[in-house]
């Protein structure tokens, strides 16, 4: 269900030597794209342990973006591969717990591809804008009134005759 | 109605609580037994890999997660229509029976046994295995104790842990003896035979050698006109391992005899709005509510019942005790509930005995444990007779092996119906007409005991004189009435 | 003073000094107690320390009785189960209030455990499946526990069931953990020492080793990689060679150490009944990092292929203890409409 007013709340892991310095790269080519990631910058993609995509998640975000060297360009050689395996692992997770797999996404770009990664960059937003906002935190909220099930069991304690051992 | 709670029940597993209401004359006009919990195994096992379960469903309950354990586990090996190799057999029917005399040891000394060790009149505060040890000194506390460490130790040897094992699978387990592992089994096994004679011999002495207790095992208060579940051997011996499933009426006679996998055919479960366990009854007899008779389809499934359902036991020891239970109580069937601590004694006995010979037997050190399943999963159904009655696993898969469907019948769960007709028939026995110290003393005691499935023996004998005090309150708290029984 | 005054004396001084003990049991199955049990011949020492005064398992307290007490008057409170229902919240509310400390006892309280699967679902669901879906049910009039019910006597009251269980620290203040499921009696006994002896770490605190079940394991490990995970009914392992390595998911590399590495002596993957180790926060992301990092292949259809063969329950496999305390949460919310209203008279499900 998309909402024109939901702006997705985005939270993006960029690798420090490739697709950290084409999001640099867009900047300085004045490349527009959607604001919605919050970039934060890691040494390797590999470096993505799954907790940080969950936590991202968890505190409110709608959809992660991990993103790194292409295949066989990674700075440490093979640590994107494991990126990409550890991307397949968390997704097969997500799906199973109802996670649209759209949400979380895994990009190559390169230093020299800044419109590449705007690109992915709206695509992410686009995809998330129409999924409509997670709302994990809220998933767990109790229905119904907990403060008067917990009232109830001290009134029907009281209600009950005293039997002393 | 005056409405007495009875929060939680104690010395048992799990959670409970009787309602107790009281009429205008101060007669009970119902009692209720609810369970207050459930977490929803049948659903959340759904989706689950089935070699799984044995680990999942034995989560069910920590006293007995061996019976979860090897039922799930023969369960699987009819999902994966794989037959074991007969070692593998003989090894979980090993532990099986170490399992068995544990457990029932833990609940006759550490559950129930208070009440007669430590005594009726003493503070509820000694009322405990601390206070039967303190009592009963460290020769008879330290065979009880060997007894657990023993049956623990060796479960842990054979399947990884003592409290949820990881050892079932499809086709066999998944680790066997060696000589040296044997021989231990072999030695303890002797001692708990040992142990098993010695706690008859106690329960001979300090219940059976009272007149007040004999009496209250024979009080009709006490006894129903059920139906008996157990599972019984090609013989019709008890046998909790496998067998076929052994139904005899209130008048003893044999009315069904199944496979486990046709239980549907047989058993049923009610849902009341008042608790969250299901009431199993037998379907061809039909649910006529919580009643005894041969028109009504309650079914207990207790050590009582395996030993009415069966022509006898397997071992010459049990045998043994097996004749001189009914020629003392009268005959088959007894029906008596609290008679169903002696039948408990007898299948330790039984299981030790057992332990021994599958601890002799040649095939149990082969290093054929174990087969893989060639073909693809589907269906299965498992069962067992767990210490506290028949317990059945039925899983569905897809053609990967994961859980469609789950449906289990637990053992205690079979006696939820004649539990609550228990508890109702004290309650209604003991208090009438405001006489409420006398009955409330009892029925407190005796309501939640009769079903404790631990009476125990005591190490020496009391008289039943428990000091109580009960205060009645009108609706705006003041003290109308203060009853009290032995309180200075 | 003489020799008996002098005995006396000290008796009297130790019964004074006597701490109060409970044991509690919310949604739980009892092995935590059991476990307690397995502490042998020291149930003497424990009970010469202190009173058991609330442990429905194996003593006569009810809890009216803990009701009464003061705040703060009970010493240690071991408190097992997860809070699946209200009267497990009111336990806990009421004995955290009664108790100087409170343990998380055992992986249901620590993280939920294996009840905590069911937060894949929802009262309504379960209660659908329960009460009518199952084979053997007999309901054809759609009855549903109830929390209020009337009979002509009077009420009966049943606890509500919560959509979501949910372990003790998301629901009251814990001061120490101690992981397993259920805990080995060793690790009980050395915490109840520390205890009794006042040495316990910082509050918030697990009680228990910072490694993992690797350390303890036995098996021969070399460089691990996997062309495939294999279901244990699949393979007969190797007894010395390292489970994972033969393609078998053993969660050893992303679990706490206490056991003493029961299962893999069995030849049984480690399960991961003990909960993450100290530096993980998530035990699923732990475990999927591991396994990521030995999958033989940089080929993406091949490592889904691989991954989605040999692992076809992602939750059930990496959060089988921990789903109700880790970062996951359900899809989308539980149905509003699941309510426990009175049942009508016509026993319509609610």
């Amino acid at each position: 269900m998309s909402d024109d007013s939901f702006e997705p709340k985005i939270v993006g892991f960029l690798c420090n030597w490739c697709s950290y310095r084409a999001a640099d790269l867009a900047g300085t080519a004045r490349i527009s794209h959607a604001p919605n990631v919050r970039i934060i910058r890691v040494m390797c993609s590999g470096r993505v342990d799954p907790t940080f995509v969950l936590k991202a998640l968890s505190l409110g975000a709608d959809g992660v973006m991990i993103a790194g060297c292409h295949p066989g360009e990674c700075h440490y050689i093979e640590q994107n591969y494991k990126a990409m395996r550890r991307y397949y692992m968390l997704q097969h997770t997500l799906k199973a717990m109802g996670v649209e797999e759209q949400r979380v996404q895994l990009v190559w770009a390169s230093a020299a591809e800044g419109q590449q990664l705007a690109d992915a960059i709206d695509k992410l937003v686009a995809d998330v804008k129409a999924l409509g906002p997670l709302g994990w935190s809220k998933n767990w909220a109790e229905n119904g009134d907990r403060i008067r099930a917990l009232e109830d069991i001290v009134n029907e304690h009281k209600e009950a005759l005293e039997v002393p051992r | 109605m005056k409405r007495i709670s009875i929060d939680p029940i104690t010395r048992l597993e799990g959670h409970g609580r009787i309602d107790i209401f009281l009429d205008d004359q101060g007669d009970v006009a119902n009692c209720y037994l609810q369970i207050p919990e459930l977490r929803g195994f049948e659903k959340f096992c759904v989706g689950r890999p089935v070699e799984e379960m044995p680990n999942l469903t034995q989560r069910i309950c920590g006293v007995c997660p061996e019976a979860h354990h090897i039922a799930a586990t023969k369960a699987l090996d009819n999902v994966f229509h794989v037959d074991p190799p007969p070692a593998a057999k003989k090894l979980r029917e090993l532990l099986y029976s170490i399992f068995v005399a544990t457990d029932h040891t833990t609940h006759f000394y550490a559950l129930g046994g208070p009440d007669f060790v430590v005594g009726p009149d003493a503070p509820a505060a000694e009322r405990n295995i601390i206070g039967v040890i303190q009592k009963v000194g460290m020769d008879i506390a330290g065979r009880v104790l060997k007894m657990r460490r023993d049956g623990h130790k060796l479960i842990k040897m054979m399947a990884g842990r003592a409290i949820h094992p990881n050892w079932g699978l499809p086709g066999g387990v998944s680790c066997g003896l060696n000589e040296e592992k044997r021989a231990e089994i072999e030695k303890l096994g002797r001692d708990a035979v040992e142990f098993a004679k010695f706690s008859l011999q106690l329960f001979n002495d300090v219940v059976l050698g009272n007149s007040t207790y004999v009496d209250l095992i024979k009080h009709d208060m006490y006894a129903h006109q059920t139906y008996n579940m157990g599972t019984v051997d090609e013989n019709n011996h008890v046998n909790f391992y496998d067998g076929k499933i052994r139904v005899v009426g209130p008048d003893g006679k044999e009315r069904f005899k199944y496979d486990g996998k046709d239980y549907q055919e047989y058993v049923a479960e009610r849902v009341e709005p008042w608790s969250y366990l299901k009431f199993p009854y037998l379907k061809q007899v039909g649910w006529k509510g919580l009643v005894d008779g041969i028109d009504s389809g309650v079914y207990r499934a207790t050590p009582l019942s395996r030993l009415n359902a069966a022509d006898g036991m397997a071992t010459p020891l049990a045998q043994q005790e097996y004749q001189r239970f009914y020629e003392t109580l009268g005959g088959k069937p007894v029906q008596p509930t609290l008679a169903t601590h002696w039948a408990r004694l007898i299948e330790v006995l039984y299981v030790t005995e057992n332990w021994v010979r599958l601890a002799t037997d040649p095939e149990i050190t082969s290093s054929e444990y174990r087969v893989l399943p060639t073909e693809t999963p589907t269906e299965g159904v498992g069962c067992v007779e767990a210490p506290r009655g028949t317990l059945t696993h039925h899983y569905v898969t897809d053609e990967r092996g994961l859980v469609t469907k789950a449906n289990l019948i637990v053992g205690t769960t079979n006696n939820n119906a004649p539990i609550c007709m228990s508890v109702k028939k004290a309650a209604q026995g003991l208090i009438k007409k405001g006489e409420v110290n006398e009955g409330l003393l009892n029925m407190v005691e005796m309501a939640f005991r009769a079903y404790d499935p631990c009476f125990g023996c005591a190490a020496h004998t009391l008289p039943g004189q428990m000091p109580l005090e009960v205060r009645l309150r009108d609706p705006q708290g003041n003290l109308v009435q203060r009853l009290t029984q032995y309180v200075d | 003073m003489s020799k008996t005054e002098n005995m006396a004396a000290t008796e009297a001084a130790e019964a004074k000094s006597k701490g109060k003990l409970a044991i509690y049991w919310a949604a739980s199955c009892g092995g935590c107690e059991i476990s307690t049990l397995g502490i042998d011949t020291k149930i003497l020492d424990l009970a010469a320390a202190f009173d058991i005064v609330f442990c429905p398992c194996i003593t006569d307290g009810k809890t009216r009785d803990v009701e009464k007490m003061a705040d703060g008057e009970i010493d240690v409170c071991l408190f097992n189960g997860g809070i699946r229902t209200s009267e497990n919240e009111y336990m806990a509310q009421l004995l955290r209030r009664k108790s100087k400390v409170l343990v998380a006892f055992g992986s249901c309280a620590t993280e939920g455990c294996i009840p905590g699967l069911a937060n894949l679902h929802d009262r309504k669901s379960i209660f659908d499946n329960t009460y009518q879906e199952t084979c053997s049910t007999d309901n054809e009039a759609g009855v549903r526990p109830q929390s209020v019910t009337q009979v002509p006597e009077g009420d009966l009251h049943l606890p509500v069931f919560y959509d979501t269980l949910r372990t003790l620290d998301q629901t009251v203040k814990v001061d120490y953990y101690l992981p397993g499921c259920p805990p080995e009696s060793d690790r009980i006994w050395e915490a109840i020492e520390a205890i009794m002896a006042g040495q316990l770490p910082p509050p918030g605190s697990v009680i228990g080793s910072n490694t993992t079940v690797c350390d303890f394991c036995n098996r021969t490990r070399s460089e691990k990689k996997i062309k495939e995970f294999k279901r244990t009914w699949e393979v007969i392992p190797d007894p010395d060679t390292c489970l994972l390595e033969q393609g078998l998911v053993c969660c050893g590399p992303a679990t706490r150490a206490g056991c003493g590495c029961l299962c893999p002596q069995v030849n049984s993957p480690c399960i991961g009944c003990y909960g993450p180790p100290g530096d993980a926060q998530d035990f699923g992301a732990r475990l999927m990092s591991a396994l990521a990092s030995v999958i033989d292949s940089n080929d993406p259809r091949e490592i889904q292929a691989i991954i989605e063969r040999g692992i076809p329950d992602p939750v059930g496999t990496f959060y089988r203890f921990s789903l109700a305390g880790s970062l996951l949460r359900r899809g989308k919310r539980p149905e509003a409409e699941n309510g426990h209203g009175q049942q009508a008279a016509t026993g319509g499900a609610s």
